[in-house]
């Protein structure tokens, strides 16, 4: 017998991310996604000044403030041609980085690794033989047995008064947890690190950002604060100091725990990499430019054609003609209308943005999401696209960090996994950890070049910019922690005259094209296993392994109980 | 940002306000704190934070508080505009609403900093009852009227900690 389930909300109390399955014995036989909420910033900013679209584009999402603010600028500056100092650049991708960093460590710890591990079951756990087990795969200082003792004793505590806190509504003892007592403790113990560490990535954008959780230091030219080697009130060298010590804590936990951690408990789970593949069309931006204008880049970005990397094809600069043609959005399955019929899809230039809402219809509309192509097919976008980018283009730190992790899965599981495991559920995030890697050699480096370039005694952060008469257009990308956001403005007479931004879990929540074909959560969740059907936690699996995130634009406390999971006979 | 650090501090105090601004009346709690920094002198063991829609970048501030005023809109089934506030007994019960171990929202903080044991002593709530959500950035008239009374509402709670709030406009005078 066939059965429907919907999970309303995935993410969050006023959810916008809704997810339907058909269950077929056991096995998913069809998805939708939908985005529950209409996002239509892109209105509000027609007729403002390309200034201030920033710092209103980064209130459309809670987690990535500053990815929508240096989309935002970085678009401008390209309709004006406009190039900014090396510090500045240098400010900017220490800010990209140090989100990004922030995101995928909580995005592993605190927001998904609870759909992999049992904490009810690390109870039963043996801290000395837990310990045991941790020193034998790294040198990490918070692997003694005292420490993992401490962490049983305070859990037994917290389980015993009957308030699981942040653990509540955990799909505990269901039966596809897998990993034994002793690795549930490791995971837990390390869940707690995780929110000591994740501060010092918080510090980093907040000063360089000289705020949190909204960063004001960004304009269209530049940053906005001055640098000073001494004065008050600038990005003075003590704040620097700080910072490189910062750094250095991040990347003792990347590198020794959660490069580790996803390499330990995806070995539990080798079926995992079974699962989950759906589009292998995948799309990703260079980005850590290395000069003012976008022509270098530290990590490389591009498309790759069915899971092949020989088809890799580079993104080369801010410019590129290639990206720039290639991106479009239909509605055909979207609550939106075209003006000129919904059947054919629109670049970002000349986006639409008229809703036009019907009712959850299978066949029909059934999103608040357009749906992205690139050559009109839909792709996959995220950490995933990044590493495997970085391995069609031979980046060295990317190749390192991806064989040292299947080799060390390979060693714990005890079985040959390869490169094609990746394409998977359990995949998505071990290329986050891989990622992430990546981005804390590159945090370091960028310090280095800021450093460096003040000691030459160059402090310019700001080319203020001139807003010609007539119209120009301007695309911004930024390879976010979550994949490719590109935001798009045409500039009139001073003004913004259209604004689109193609975020990156439109491009992987998106709803059915205009061929009918479907988007990467929807792809990718046929054949996933569905032990019960009232507790599809294997849904869940895969749906975060994505790292949604559609859910933060709203934030209203609700006191009225709404259900998450109905099960129907479809 | 501006958090007392000197040892001598005689508490810690913040005021958060939570919301999206680019969803009318969802942004209420930025603007009633935006109102409070605007209207009042504080002091600096007082951190006034304008959350927005985040989550886990605010642990830190949010840490070891004796009181924690957090704005923000609420729907708790009362009419449209009316100023709410939650204290004690009630706040609990308030953030028990959680749907999935993955909402990583302003509840799942505070159910952080209770494990980590460094959850605020006291927390109340100012609430407003939306009357619009729909995309905009300015509150509905009937919002923006219900604003000093949940102003005053947010002044009182500061007070009865012993915060002293003094009005910039009788500074001047």
């Amino acid at each position: 017998m066939s059965q429907r389930i919907t999970i309303d909300p995935v993410t969050r109390i006023e959810g916008h991310l809704r997810v339907d399955v058909e269950v077929n014995d056991g096995r998913v036989s069809k998805a939708w996604a939908s985005g529950q909420m209409w996002r239509g910033v892109e209105n509000i900013l027609t007729g403002r000044d390309p200034r201030d679209a920033w710092a209103i584009t980064q209130r459309i999402c809670g987690v990535c403030t500053t990815v929508h603010a240096i989309a935002s600028v970085r678009a401008v500056e390209n309709a004006l041609n406009l190039e900014i100092p090396v510090n500045a650049n240098s400010i900017r991708n220490l800010i990209i980085l140090a989100h990004a960093i922030h995101d995928h460590i909580v995005h592993f710890y605190h927001l998904s690794a609870l759909d992999w591990v049992d904490v009810t079951s690390a109870l039963k756990a043996d801290p000395a033989k837990t310990s045991a087990l941790a020193e034998s795969l790294s040198n990490w200082s918070g692997n003694s047995k005292h420490e993992f003792a401490k962490v049983k004793e305070r859990l037994t505590g917290f389980v015993g008064t009957g308030q699981l806190g942040i653990f509540t509504n955990g799909y505990w003892g269901h039966p596809a947890m897998k990993l034994t007592p002793e690795v549930n403790l490791l995971a837990v113990s390390h869940y707690l690190q995780a929110l000591e560490v994740q501060r010092y990535a918080s510090k980093i954008v907040s000063v360089l950002g000289s705020k949190s959780p909204h960063i004001q230091n960004v304009a269209v030219g530049g940053v906005a604060n001055p640098l000073a080697l001494d004065a008050q009130s600038v990005l003075t060298m003590e704040r620097l100091l700080a910072v490189k010590e910062w750094i250095g804590k991040l990347d003792d936990f990347v590198k020794n725990v959660y490069l580790v951690d996803v390499a330990a408990i995806g070995a539990f789970y080798p079926e995992w990499t079974q699962v989950g593949r759906g589009i292998t069309d995948y799309l990703c931006v260079p980005d850590i430019p290395l000069d003012g204008k976008g022509e270098t880049f530290a990590i490389p970005g591009g498309h790759i054609a069915g899971g092949d990397l020989s088809t890799f094809k580079a993104i080369n600069t801010f410019h590129d003609k290639y990206f720039l043609d290639g991106v479009s959005e239909a509605v055909k399955h979207s609550w939106y209308d075209y003006k000129g019929g919904n059947d054919k899809s629109l670049h970002p230039y000349e986006g639409e943005t008229t809703p036009n809402y019907t009712d959850f219809q299978d066949e029909g509309k059934y999103s608040w999401l357009k749906s992205p192509t690139f050559y009109g097919k839909p792709m996959q976008v995220g950490p995933l696209a990044r590493v495997l980018a970085g391995l069609a283009a031979g980046h060295e730190p990317t190749a390192r960090y991806a064989t040292a992790t299947l080799e060390r899965v390979s060693s714990i599981a005890g079985i040959k996994v390869g490169l094609d495991a990746m394409h998977s559920t359990i995949g998505r995030h071990a290329a986050r950890a891989v990622a992430c890697a990546v981005q804390v050699d590159e945090l370091a480096a960028q310090w280095d070049r800021l450093v460096d370039n003040m000691g030459k005694g160059d402090l310019t952060t700001f080319n203020p910019p001139t807003f010609p008469k007539g119209e120009q257009r301007g695309v911004g990308f930024h390879e976010a922690p979550r994949g490719v956001l590109s935001h798009w403005v045409v500039i009139k007479d001073g003004k913004i005259d259209n604004y689109q931004c193609v975020v990156p879990t439109t491009w992987n929540a998106a709803p059915r094209n205009e061929h009918d074909a479907p988007g990467a959560y929807e792809a990718c969740l046929l054949d996933n296993p569905v032990a019960d059907p009232e507790q599809p936690l294997e849904v869940l699996r895969t749906v975060h392994s994505f790292d949604p995130c559609l859910a933060c634009a709203v934030h209203i406390l609700d006191t009225e109980h709404t259900e998450v999971v109905t099960v129907k006979a479809a | 940002m501006h958090t007392a650090s000197r040892p001598d501090a005689p508490r810690r105090v913040a005021l958060l306000g939570v919301g999206n601004i680019l969803l009318s009346d969802e942004g209420v709690g930025v603007r009633l704190v935006e109102r409070i920094e605007a209207g009042y002198r504080l002091p600096e063991w007082v951190t006034v934070l304008d959350g927005g829609t985040c989550a886990m970048e605010m642990l830190e501030d949010l840490e070891n508080l004796d009181l924690l005023v957090i704005a923000d809109c609420v729907r708790t089934g009362r009419p449209p505009a009316s100023v709410v506030v939650l204290q004690d007994d009630d706040v609990p019960a308030f953030f028990r609403t959680k749907l999935s171990p993955h909402q990583v929202g302003l509840s799942d903080v505070l159910a952080t900093l209770h494990f980590t044991d460094r959850a605020p002593r006291r927390v109340v709530v100012v609430g407003v009852q939306p009357v619009s959500v729909d995309t905009g950035m300015t509150l509905t008239q009937a919002v923006a009227a219900a604003l000093p009374e949940a102003e005053a509402a947010i002044v009182s709670a500061l007070h009865s900690a012993g915060v002293p709030c003094t009005p910039r406009r009788a500074e001047a005078a």
